[in-house]
């Protein structure tokens, strides 16, 4: 069960600043169980929205989001919907914002922070996508996580060791920053890169060591 | 001037700099440094001492520079995050410059699994611009990383590392770009063998303008064997050897290899020394210092100018 919460609400319309129209997208699995991004908290996030001035095309919850070939075959219902939208808000653990962004062409922003595993792992097999580091930064990364999935939890752009888009540590591992740039290319969106990423706060990660669980 | 440094104190005179770099022994012998600190003097203006190359245990790169300091040589403290969180990063940083170290090239480290102590847990809590970024406020606005304010701020003068022969290419400037924001004052490339790529990598540096905003020093490094430049192609991380370097080397008889590794190092100095921007050259000669003095002297880069302190 990955436990996640939603973002603040400021934080969340920061990364839709200019999209004037959203996609929304949850999960039936566990972040139904965890009320942060069910049902309920889609629809609710889809009245708050427009609220705010933004067009919903659609949503979709999935039952499993983080099952990329279920949530392929029901993303194919909504093609139109999601088309029409400038971008995707997902509202789950970052394994799920990461499988919808591997299967859709668009800009996807994270709705929720991962906080903790709950001592189960998810089900990718070939590498875990998500470290449980409590502040998501997918948003700033075309949805793929250097967190999880670069050696050295690089925030800025790949370091000197990168070449032929493997990584330096084992030739085995892709190089998370090329997965980056080149999506960020695709999307038209690389500039998003010359911004100077701030140190990340680490206080509200389970790998800084704290022991102690923010939900019970 | 922002600091003390005799480093910078070159550049901003314009002249073309030379710093070059010595390794720390894996032990806790003074001697070795102050034996490699002659070697250099009077032929550097700076000196770079490695913090954990490869991630291997070795003399602290502050201590190793202090001892170089007392030889008569200016030293750049090489400070990696690998090893050390915000916390320590800053002790060290108002460390040094209490030790009266001017200078410090800021890196994220190599990774702890290519060295003999692979089982070690990485910090990784900044990267080396988020490194550069906290330096430059300490020491122009006196604030910690956290905002809160210190009395006396540590005049570095801040370096960082660029590698144009990393991938992705196209991004290599922007990160340039990014380190130059963040504050970085001097740039020491990765070694120079591909002089082509770095001249393009260069002329996309001007094309931003960022050669106005940033000392650029290129990197370059005898080679010492035929094996050496094939191991640098194939197994070291973000190197560019292109076959003519093997085959230069490859040319010569096996005694004169050396020579013929030297004789490559001056002329890839002359050369990029005729690329507009670049401000000086960082001769890496690690484990092999003492042809330092006969690089220099070769590429016509004597005297040098003397150090003030």
């Amino acid at each position: 069960m990955l436990i996640s919460e939603q973002k603040p609400l400021e934080e969340i319309l920061g990364y839709l600043d200019g999209d004037k129209s959203v996609f929304i997208i949850g999960c039936r699995g566990c972040a139904e169980g965890w009320g942060s991004g069910g049902e309920r908290q889609v629809a609710e996030m889809a009245n708050t929205l427009r609220g705010k001035g933004k067009t919903i095309t659609g949503s979709l919850v999935v039952d499993m989001l983080c099952d990329g070939a279920l949530t392929r075959l029901k993303l194919r219902a909504y093609k139109k919907e999601i088309a029409a939208a400038d971008s995707i808000l997902v509202l789950t653990d970052g394994v799920g914002v990461q499988t919808v962004a591997e299967l859709v062409n668009k800009v996807v922003h994270p709705g929720c922070n991962t906080l903790s595993s709950g001592g189960a792992h998810a089900e990718w097999k070939e590498a875990e996508r998500c470290l449980e580091c409590g502040d998501c930064m997918l948003e700033f990364t075309g949805g793929l996580c250097p967190i999880a999935r670069c050696s050295k939890h690089l925030l800025n752009g790949p370091c000197g060791g990168s070449q032929g888009s493997k990584c330096e540590v084992d030739p085995n591992i892709p190089c998370v920053w090329q997965q980056i740039f080149d999506r960020l290319t695709k999307l038209g969106q690389v500039n998003k890169l010359e911004k100077l990423v701030a140190p990340k706060n680490w206080s509200v990660s389970l790998i800084s060591g704290t022991p102690v669980k923010r939900h019970s | 001037m922002k600091t003390r440094s005799n480093l910078e104190r070159v550049l901003e005179s314009k002249i073309f700099a030379v710093t070059s770099e010595l390794g720390p022994p894996q032990n806790a012998d003074p001697e070795v440094i102050r034996k490699k600190a002659r070697i250099l003097k009077g032929h550097v203006d700076a000196f770079n001492v490695t913090d954990g190359q490869t991630a291997v245990v070795r003399m602290a790169s502050w201590a190793a520079c202090l001892i170089g300091k007392e030889e008569g040589l200016e030293p750049i403290v090489q400070m990696t995050c690998r090893d050390r969180n915000r916390i320590a990063l800053q002790m060290d940083i108002l460390g040094i410059a209490a030790l009266g170290i001017n200078n410090m090239l800021c890196l994220t480290g190599d990774h702890q699994k290519f060295g003999n102590h692979p089982a070690a847990k990485g910090v990784y809590d900044l990267d080396s611009i988020q490194l550069v970024q906290m330096v430059k406020d300490m020491r122009d606005s006196r604030k910690f990383q956290c905002g809160e304010e210190m009395a006396i701020e540590p005049r570095i003068y801040i370096g960082a590392a660029e590698n144009p022969f990393a991938d992705p290419f196209e991004f290599r400037v922007a990160r340039l770009a990014k380190k130059v924001a963040a504050g970085a004052d001097f740039i020491q490339t990765q070694i120079v063998y591909n002089v082509d790529k770095f001249a393009e990598w260069m002329k996309r540096v001007r094309d931003r303008g960022l050669h106005e905003k940033v000392k650029i020093l290129a990197g370059v490094a005898p080679i010492k064997s035929v094996g050496a430049a094939r191991y640098m192609k194939t197994r070291v991380p973000g190197m560019d050897v292109p076959d003519s370097v093997v085959a230069r080397l490859q040319g010569v008889p096996k005694e004169r290899v050396p020579k013929e590794g030297i004789r490559l190092c001056v002329d890839i100095i002359n050369q990029v020394r005729e690329i507009e921007g670049v401000a000086g050259v960082h001769i890496m000669a690690i484990e092999w210092e003492e042809v330092v003095p006969e690089i220099v002297e070769a590429a016509k880069l004597l005297p040098r100018p003397r150090l003030v302190t």
